[in-house]
């Protein structure tokens, strides 16, 4: 058998002829980055393969670019989101990414695809306002449900905005 | 106690009231243990028997507010979490006390952060302050020397006239 990492790149070329992948590596590890609306098709046939089988999804989170020049995609996109899965069966981790744009701020969910990715889709929301489309539960994590920012975008103060979060009476 | 080797007859003592109250309250606080975080810790640590906080008859953590008189906030204090432990220091009755364990309760600590309250005396009132990250379980015993200090100087009927705290109600808690 071949490399997972050559498998995995003439997989996905075979399969979705139509979608531009890049592809990067940084020690060893492979970044795919892609449009954000095959995200779902692309996740669930990196699942589903018999020859890949990432049937763990490790994490899910996003990326504030706030005022990133040189983009790679040559789009102005100012969120990336990050999927970090992992194939058990044959050992390999795997990066996922696709650019969300501010206006709009939505990618499909992938908690379709695996059940874990219902609350980690759920932080992210909470911390970057990324709307997450057909997720089952998209409500907030951390913060209070009233809470009107989005605590780790990179216009958000640390030390938050005062009032915003209401302590009760002495 | 050695004290009734040295009363003959009767053994009658006189003294006040106030005096008599206090020496009881003092030596019987229960504590509330509101363990948070890493605080947490140390306090179990001050009951085990090496530092044994049964000495000064505090051995009993009440896990109901409803049988304490000292919270021990030890842990770092979250805004969402605030309102738990004005929740539960609204439950103890009347007279109570309040120890700051720790960098994180007392100032909000090394969390200077959005999330984290910085100092619950921004919605407790504090009694005493204890310094470090964590303290070590004799600093919380001296903290509680220092709050049994305070108890000794109260006068027996000083809580009497004290009005119920209100009832706060947050839908969100």
């Amino acid at each position: 058998m071949a490399p997972l990492k050559e498998l995995i790149t003439q997989k996905l070329k075979d399969k979705f002829g139509s979608v531009n992948f890049e592809f990067s590596e940084f020690r060893d590890e492979l970044t795919i980055l892609f449009d954000k609306k095959n995200v779902v098709e692309v996740c669930r046939f990196l699942k589903d393969d018999d020859d890949l089988q990432f049937k763990l999804c490790e994490d899910v989170t996003a990326i504030d670019w706030a005022q990133r020049k040189n983009l790679p995609t040559g789009q102005a996109a100012r969120f990336t989101v990050v999927y970090h899965i992992y194939s058990i069966k044959y050992g390999f981790r795997l990066a996922l990414k696709a650019d969300v744009d501010q206006s709009g701020c939505s990618i499909d969910s992938v908690s379709s695809v695996w059940k874990t990715a219902d609350w980690e889709e759920r932080e992210t929301y909470d911390m970057y306002g990324i709307i997450f489309n057909n997720h089952p539960d998209l409500r907030r994590m951390y913060m209070p449900e009233d809470f009107e920012y989005y605590p780790l975008r990179k216009d958000f103060p640390l030390m938050g905005i005062p009032g915003s979060i209401t302590l009760p009476a002495k | 106690m050695g004290l009734e080797a040295k009363l003959t007859h009767d053994g009658i003592i006189t003294s006040t009231i106030d005096a008599v109250v206090a020496w009881s309250r003092k030596n019987s606080v229960w504590p509330m243990p509101m363990g948070i975080s890493c605080c947490a810790i140390e306090m179990m640590a001050a009951g085990d028997p090496k530092y044994d906080i049964a000495r000064f008859g505090s051995e009993v953590m009440r896990f109901t507010p409803r049988q304490c008189d000292l919270m021990i906030v030890a842990g770092t204090v979250t805004y969402k979490m605030a309102h738990v432990v004005k929740k539960i220091y609204d439950q103890m009755p009347d007279p109570k006390w309040v120890i700051a364990m720790g960098a994180c309760t007392s100032s909000g600590g090394m969390y200077r952060s959005y999330n984290v309250v910085q100092g619950i005396d921004q919605f407790l009132p504090v009694d005493v302050y204890l310094a470090g990250c964590p303290p070590r379980p004799e600093n919380l015993l001296n903290a509680l020397m220092q709050i049994q200090e305070k108890i000794g100087r109260t006068k027996a009927r000083e809580f009497q006239d004290k009005k119920l705290p209100g009832i706060a109600v947050n839908q969100n808690n």
